[in-house]
């Protein structure tokens, strides 16, 4: 597990049922290309967030898939919509193995 | 006559920059309010009796939209990854002591709620202009008998970070008479002062030429309301200090020592050129 990972997530706690509303996320993560060289010129091996999915109920919303380019702190922001009242469900897949999800309920009232 | 009508030309030119080189500088294109998390910060004020500008502004109001939106939301904030961090090492125990920030100052961070605002200031205990970076040193190693973190870097920074944050919106009211007057003076010295072999001073940017585009940058007044700033150029937290250093040797002159008496008089005059703005930090900037 790479260092100092924290998933951060902002919905708001009650939206109405089929209005769009705005989901942030950000994950602290170094994401080291592995493109640089340390110091004796060996190549630092590449870690980073390789996938990104968010579902609501089990079913998803969206996910995005990411490259060595993508710069540190990978944060991500989209409009949903939902129906009813649920959990969504946010999870990085890091390229040594590691997963790290973060849940959120939301009540359509 | 091709010669004199050239001639002509030129003088003109020289004419046009000189006149440019006198002019005030200009206003934000427009002022909008700075308010965040429901607090508003003052953003612009009328300038101290000290100073020959009329009015002064945070540095928010010079920056682009999409620079100036990331600010707005403390989630946007890329700054408050290193504030978390910081609220970390408050709570954690380092040094022979065995003590944490918080084994003292049981009130957490929240305990320095208006100090940024009247930082840098005189410590009479220890007879020597204190910075915010100074007080956290001082205690790591006088409190919790750990190593003084380094000027300039993360983890100081990020510290500073957390505590100004506790000043938020607070109004900007450093002391410049009784024992700092002095040093006052040498700060002010040091702002108006040419140095390096391009022959400018702080005042040729910040004083008379604010507003105006320097390359593809519109140079601010230099206010250190919204220090430390995430600086998009580093994605990292900047000091005072190490923002110092850099208009230093965009200036082609030699920076001074990292926490020595010259950075210390000057983060106190241009602090001084602040008194009535909001503190804002950890402000985002390119």
């Amino acid at each position: 597990m790479a260092d100092n990972v924290k998933p951060r997530v902002r919905v708001p706690r009650s939206v109405t049922a089929g209005e769009a509303f705005e989901v942030k996320t950000l994950i602290s993560h170094k994401m080291e290309s592995g493109q640089r060289k340390d110091k004796d010129g060996n190549r630092i091996p590449r870690s980073i967030i390789n996938h990104f999915s968010c579902d609501f109920n089990g079913e998803n919303v969206m996910q995005a898939e990411l490259q060595g380019a993508v710069s540190t702190n990978p944060y991500f922001q989209f409009d949903a919509v939902v129906q009813e009242s649920g959990t969504m469900t946010f999870t990085w897949n890091d390229d040594d193995g590691s997963v790290y999800t973060e849940s959120k309920d939301i009540t359509v009232g | 006559m091709k010669n004199i009508t050239l001639s002509a030309v030129i003088a003109t030119g020289f004419a046009l920059v000189g006149t440019a080189a006198l002019a005030e500088g200009q206003p934000p294109a427009e002022i909008k309010p700075l308010v965040i998390d429901g607090i508003n910060i003052v953003a612009e004020a009328q300038a101290p009796s000290h100073m020959d500008i009329p009015a002064i502004y945070s540095g928010w109001e010079f920056r682009a939209e999409e620079t100036q939106v990331l600010q707005l939301d403390d989630f946007d904030n890329p700054g408050m990854l290193e504030v978390d961090a910081a609220r970390e090492a408050f709570n954690t125990v380092d040094g022979a002591a065995g003590k944490s920030c918080a084994s003292c100052h049981e009130g957490g961070p929240e305990e320095f709620k208006g100090l940024a605002a009247v930082l840098p200031r005189w410590n009479p205990d220890q007879n020597a202009l204190y910075t915010m970076e100074d007080y956290i040193n001082y205690c790591r190693t006088a409190r919790m008998q750990a190593e003084a973190w380094p000027w300039g870097k993360t983890q100081l920074n990020g510290m500073v970070g957390l505590l100004n944050l506790q000043s938020r919106g607070e109004i900007r009211n450093v002391a410049i008479d009784g024992p700092v007057a002095d040093l006052w003076q040498q700060g002010h010295d040091i702002y108006y002062v040419k140095q390096g072999q391009l022959g400018m001073s702080c005042s040729s940017c910040h004083e008379e030429n604010y507003g105006v585009r320097i390359r593809a940058e519109i140079l601010s007044q230099g206010q250190t309301t919204g220090f430390p700033v995430y600086r998009l150029k580093n994605a990292h937290l900047n000091s005072v200090e190490n923002r110092f250093k850099g208009c230093m040797k965009n200036m082609r002159a030699e920076p001074y020592k990292p926490g020595g008496p010259e950075f210390h008089a000057l983060e106190l005059y241009v602090a001084s050129r602040g008194n009535g703005l909001g503190i804002e930090g950890p402000s985002v900037r390119n």
